[in-house]
């Protein structure tokens, strides 16, 4: 009688185990719209690091000389705490556990936990797509760069008319102005992130 | 002189009160615009409130006005008529502690939403406030026409203001034609035909979220966005009053898109959803940050709640 209980006992705590694992993963939004945004040709990683000896040393990057790394406690951090050593396609988290890039949120939610948790709720963070359908989520590193996370300043567009600057007549096709909106590209974030994709845009030209 | 009255042309007689009658009745068809007289002009001119047609006069009506704008700005539009979602009563959410003030929601909503260009309406404004002094309790004093080279500006925050879409409405009450109303999913609309252009209700809305078009609106023609609604962002005449609808045209949809300003915003401080569902973003904000109403003690219940997220 007693092993049917122990049994039992048993298969509820591995249904209830299944059960809560479900809703683990249920938590993480399913739907991302852009892929993790690497500089141009950056990605996969592996492709130079696999000849590469790995050094563990705080130094001058001579490759990734973009890469300035300010965000708070840099003294405390290097490389190597967030990038995996041996397989460099990887992220590694604390607990050693292997994550794709794709996945960054894991490792940005292990200290911050809070903005994690309404990032996940569809609070934290930009929300593009359907209100009650499908959700485009981005991933932390689209608006905010893992090296140096401070949300970048923009420029803002024009402000409103002054109403003695305001004119009242029916205008031809070519004196309308335009929206200047339309300046803007979708893609654009932030400024510096222009700036990159400026970079990258006459790098390809070379 | 009587005898000579009597003795006219149509050998009639003629007193005062049948001229009288007759020069009311010549008048008042004068009134009704013959000279211009296509049927368009007839079938709007006597054209029934909103609420009172049928499926099949809305449809005659949009066909007309689709052939109207057609004229008018060589433009084909669709025009929905969408009914609201059952279930749903729309709210929104925005993150103070987030907003840069980059003005990128008003020019979203700009494109959007077929404002005339030249003279400009916005339905959003962004107010600056400085840090540390008074702010809602002094909205008239906040800085609208801030041009830095970049924000967020030290010593600043910001807050944008559009239609609060309030349960309780007070634009609403003062329409005397009745040409606005709250719809079943909490978004105050306007029938742009029945507005006469009175402005009682910019007068009555403590928020100044309605707009006037003074002069014709004015918009390039590529510019146009031909995905409309009735109730949302068709092309508005000369003369009438216009408002956010929290894009009805996008969101009144199943699945239906986020508003162009949640869409737009580059720090993702707008959000939008159903306040009935408990699963929403909105409630989520509701139930878990700090939020407020703008003029909550005026008791016009807005739908729209600024909360902090940090």
């Amino acid at each position: 009688m007693k092993s049917i209980y122990s049994i039992f006992f048993f298969a509820i705590m591995m249904a209830l185990l299944l059960f809560t694992d479900a809703i683990a993963a249920d938590d993480i939004p399913q739907f991302f719209v852009p892929p993790p945004p690497f500089s141009e040709g950056i990605f996969p990683c592996s492709e130079c690091h696999k000849d590469l000896e790995v050094n563990t040393n705080r130094r001058e990057l001579s490759f990734h000389e973009d890469i300035q790394l300010k965000h708070h406690a840099e003294e405390q951090r290097w490389c190597l705490d967030c990038h995996n050593p041996t397989d460099r396609d990887k992220l590694r988290l604390a607990s050693g556990k292997l994550i794709p890039f794709t996945e960054s949120y894991y490792l940005c939610g292990q200290c911050h936990g809070t903005h994690f948790r309404d990032w996940k709720a569809g609070v934290h963070g930009k929300r593009t797509g359907m209100w009650n359908g499908k959700k485009e989520y981005r991933l932390c590193v689209h608006c905010h760069n893992p090296h140096q996370p401070r949300f970048k300043p923009l420029e803002p567009l024009p402000p409103p008319l002054r109403p003695e600057d305001t004119k009242y007549k029916k205008l031809t096709e070519e004196n309308i102005p335009l929206n200047p909106i339309n300046s803007i590209s979708e893609k654009v974030y932030s400024i510096s992130e222009k700036k990159l994709e400026d970079k990258n845009a006459k790098r390809n030209k070379k | 002189m009587p005898k000579e009255i009597k003795n006219n042309s149509l050998q009639k007689s003629f007193n005062r009160r049948t001229f009288l009658k007759g020069a009311a009745l010549g008048l008042a068809s004068l009134a009704i615009p013959i000279g211009s007289s296509d049927a368009s002009v007839w079938e709007a001119f006597f054209q029934k409130h909103f609420k009172e047609m049928n499926d099949d006069e809305l449809q005659a009506v949009i066909k007309r006005m689709e052939k109207e704008y057609a004229q008018e700005y060589g433009v084909n539009f669709n025009i929905k008529n969408t009914k609201p979602l059952p279930g749903t009563l729309f709210g929104y959410g925005l993150d103070i502690s987030r907003c840069i003030g980059c003005r990128r929601c008003v020019y979203a909503c700009v494109k959007e939403n077929n404002q005339s260009m030249q003279p400009p309406i916005h339905w959003i404004t962004v107010l600056r406030f400085k840090k540390g002094e008074p702010w809602i309790s002094n909205l008239e004093e906040s800085e609208v026409y801030y041009a830095p080279p970049a924000v967020p500006e030290e010593g600043y925050f910001y807050m944008p203001v559009q239609c609060q879409q309030c349960e309780n409405p007070p634009c609403v009450k003062v329409c005397p034609t009745q040409a606005t109303w709250k719809e079943r999913d909490g978004i105050v609309v306007i029938d742009y035909n029945w507005c006469i252009g009175c402005r009682y209700c910019m007068a009555a809305c403590p928020y100044g979220a309605r707009h006037f078009n003074w002069g014709k609106p004015n918009r390039a023609k590529e510019e146009f966005n031909t995905d409309a609604h009735y109730l949302g962002n068709r092309p508005r005449y000369k003369g009438v009053v216009e408002k956010c609808t929290f894009c009805i045209q996008r969101t009144r949809e199943n699945p239906g898109r986020y508003p162009a300003c949640v869409e737009i915003c580059p720090v993702g401080a707008r959000k939008f959803g159903n306040l009935l569902d408990p699963g929403s973003e909105i409630r989520y904000c509701i139930e878990n940050k700090r939020v407020f109403r703008l003029k909550e003690d005026l008791n016009t219940s807005p739908k729209f709640y600024y909360f902090f997220a940090d």
